[in-house]
């Protein structure tokens, strides 16, 4: 079934939307991440444009991690307070960032930026997570093997302005949760994402959290960053599509309640270990095209300035 | 819309007729005049839209027969939707990736051009026909002064040409304007799904001797409609309003699908 998106200006299939949705939507409650690092390439290649995708993709995250949030509000697995301050850093970044955006797209280097900055930390975090799960496992495979005991100290707990986050059983700096707050806006409002997967190792390898407050706080914070950064679109670019995003969201607030629920199931580096192997296939992705000649060597944009 | 066009026929046809009597020509009237209709003047585009199909029609009036040594006629018609600004970047490979590095802002670039004709464009048009009314992607596809600081501008008009005709929103066929006795003409002209809004002109042109004779135009308005143009300019014009809806919506869904799933699962 065709339906026309009257801000994107094409037309689409409504099926091929809904599914899209639902599959990053599992994705979302999966892992915690906002799935906005699958979605907007996605939409690249079924011909929205860039920055109808990105808008629009913001807002779509709104909905699978709202969803996904009250999942685990019931179980009790958000440190609102660890997720607070994060946000305080989330909200100065992203509005950075979308100055940062804005200058780029001036030069027409947007999409290149947007590329290396994929491959960049995709490349780096997948790889980190997948090493560090692939140990944890073959420690636990091995019998009557101690788990490794967790590092209380490093260079996290020699900051001052402590604070106590009694859910996270931390007590630590506010000054590194909040300068991975303003990174993670930062590339929210430049990358099109809600940044999850920057967040939840950030999360777990820097601040030493524990993995099953990580993915439901991760979505708390990515909530508010990616309203924000959907008012910003909406109200400065014109540029969020509603039909798209209720299609997608349709599919993606269902995929989240079922994504959470495979995650209760999964052993922590099984599921540590999933999701760097598909960061990496993503970053390998963007990587090859990067690097091979494409068919198309000239590109269209509107107009503007001279 | 197969049934419906010989009755469109007949209807120009007797438009045609209809004008030829009512109009006792001025002088400087050309011997051969076009008079054209369309099956539509508006364009819809509404959720389902997912292209339209318009067919154009038109006939010749004369005043007098045609004279003896005049070559065959032809008949041009182009559809032509508003003309925008376009920047066109190149990519290169620097340091083993490909970048964008030269851009061309091509001042005059419709936004969709079809041309249908009864036959090669270059055998019945001369050169300095086209130019003047400006058929062909060669043609209407320009840059405005010479102030392009890249080698070879021309590369870049092609490439607007090659990927819009990949797209849909470029279209030339020869041969398939119909002509019937040098007096009856129609073609089918496709619109794609991907639109943009405005005034589009469908014009028809009688071609003799390598010459434009006449030249029609009539005006096709494409708009949103509906629910589409609700959305449209709510984002438009109340944009704070909109964010806000959007993220209500979003909330909504959200918060239902987390109701559903806690209610499934007792």
């Amino acid at each position: 079934m065709q339906i026309y998106l009257p801000i994107a200006e094409v037309s689409v299939n409504a099926f091929l939307l809904l599914g899209l949705g639902g599959m990053v939507g599992v994705l979302s409650g999966m892992f915690g991440v906002g799935g906005g690092f699958l979605m907007t390439p996605l939409l690249f290649f079924i011909g929205i444009p860039p920055a109808v995708a990105v808008a629009t993709e913001a807002n779509q995250i709104v909905a699978s991690s709202f969803s996904g949030v009250l999942a685990h509000l019931r179980r009790r697995t958000v440190d609102l307070k660890m997720g607070g301050v994060l946000l305080v850093g989330g909200l100065a970044g992203s509005a950075a960032g979308v100055r940062i955006f804005a200058l780029l797209r001036e030069m027409g280097q947007v999409e290149l930026l947007v590329t290396l900055s994929y491959v960049l930390f995709l490349g780096i975090i997948g790889g980190l997570m997948f090493f560090e799960s692939l140990r944890a496992i073959r420690r636990s495979s091995k019998p009557g093997a101690r788990p490794a005991p967790r590092r209380h100290h490093s260079w996290v707990h020699g900051l001052p302005l402590k604070m106590r986050f009694r859910q996270s059983q931390l007590y630590i700096s506010a000054i590194p949760v909040l300068l991975i707050g303003a990174m993670v806006g930062v590339l929210a409002a430049i990358m099109g994402v809600g940044g999850g997967f920057i967040m939840v190792p950030a999360m777990i390898y820097i601040l030493g959290m524990p993995t099953k407050v990580v993915v439901g706080t991760s979505l708390f914070q990515i909530i508010f960053v990616t309203g924000f950064t959907t008012l910003m679109h909406a109200t400065q670019n014109y540029t969020v599509d509603a039909v798209l995003a209720l299609l997608l969201l349709l599919g993606g607030v269902i995929g989240a309640q079922i994504g959470a629920r495979i995650g209760v199931r999964l052993k922590a580096e099984q599921l540590r270990i999933l999701l760097a192997l598909m960061v990496l296939g993503v970053c390998g992705k963007l990587a090859f095209d990067l690097v091979v000649q494409p068919t198309e060597l000239y590109s269209l944009g509107p107009g503007g300035g001279h | 819309m197969r049934a419906l066009r010989p009755l469109l026929l007949a209807l120009g046809l007797a438009a045609a007729a209809a004008h030829g009597a009512g109009a006792q020509g001025g002088d400087t009237a050309p011997a051969e005049q076009a008079v054209g209709g369309l099956s539509q003047n508006r364009v819809s585009i509404t959720a389902g839209f997912d292209g339209s199909e318009i067919f154009v029609f038109g006939a010749v009036r004369r005043e007098a027969p045609v004279p003896q040594d005049a070559g065959p006629l032809d008949v041009v018609i182009t559809v032509e939707g508003p003309t925008l600004p376009v920047t066109v970047r190149r990519k290169e490979r620097v340091l083993g990736i490909w970048v964008n590095t030269d851009s061309v802002r091509i001042d005059e670039a419709p936004s969709f051009y079809a041309i249908a004709s009864t036959g090669p464009l270059d055998q019945i048009l001369s050169e300095t026909a086209r130019l003047r009314h400006r058929i062909g992607f060669d043609k209407a596809v320009r840059t405005v002064g010479a102030r392009s600081q890249v080698e070879d501008p021309q590369s870049f008009l092609d490439a607007v040409v090659r990927i819009r005709l990949r797209n849909g929103l470029y279209n030339r066929q020869d041969d398939t304007v119909n002509l019937r006795e040098e007096t009856l003409f129609s073609t089918e002209v496709q619109l794609p799904a991907n639109l943009v809004e405005g005034e589009y002109s469908a014009r028809m042109y009688l071609v003799r001797d390598r010459q434009v004779q006449h030249l029609t135009q009539q005006v096709i308005t494409v708009r949103k409609d509906g629910l589409e143009r609700l959305i449209y300019t709510t984002a438009q014009e109340r944009p704070l309003l909109y964010g806000l809806l959007s993220l209500a919506v979003a909330l909504a869904a959200g918060w239902a699908a987390s109701e559903v799933f806690r209610f499934l699962r007792r």
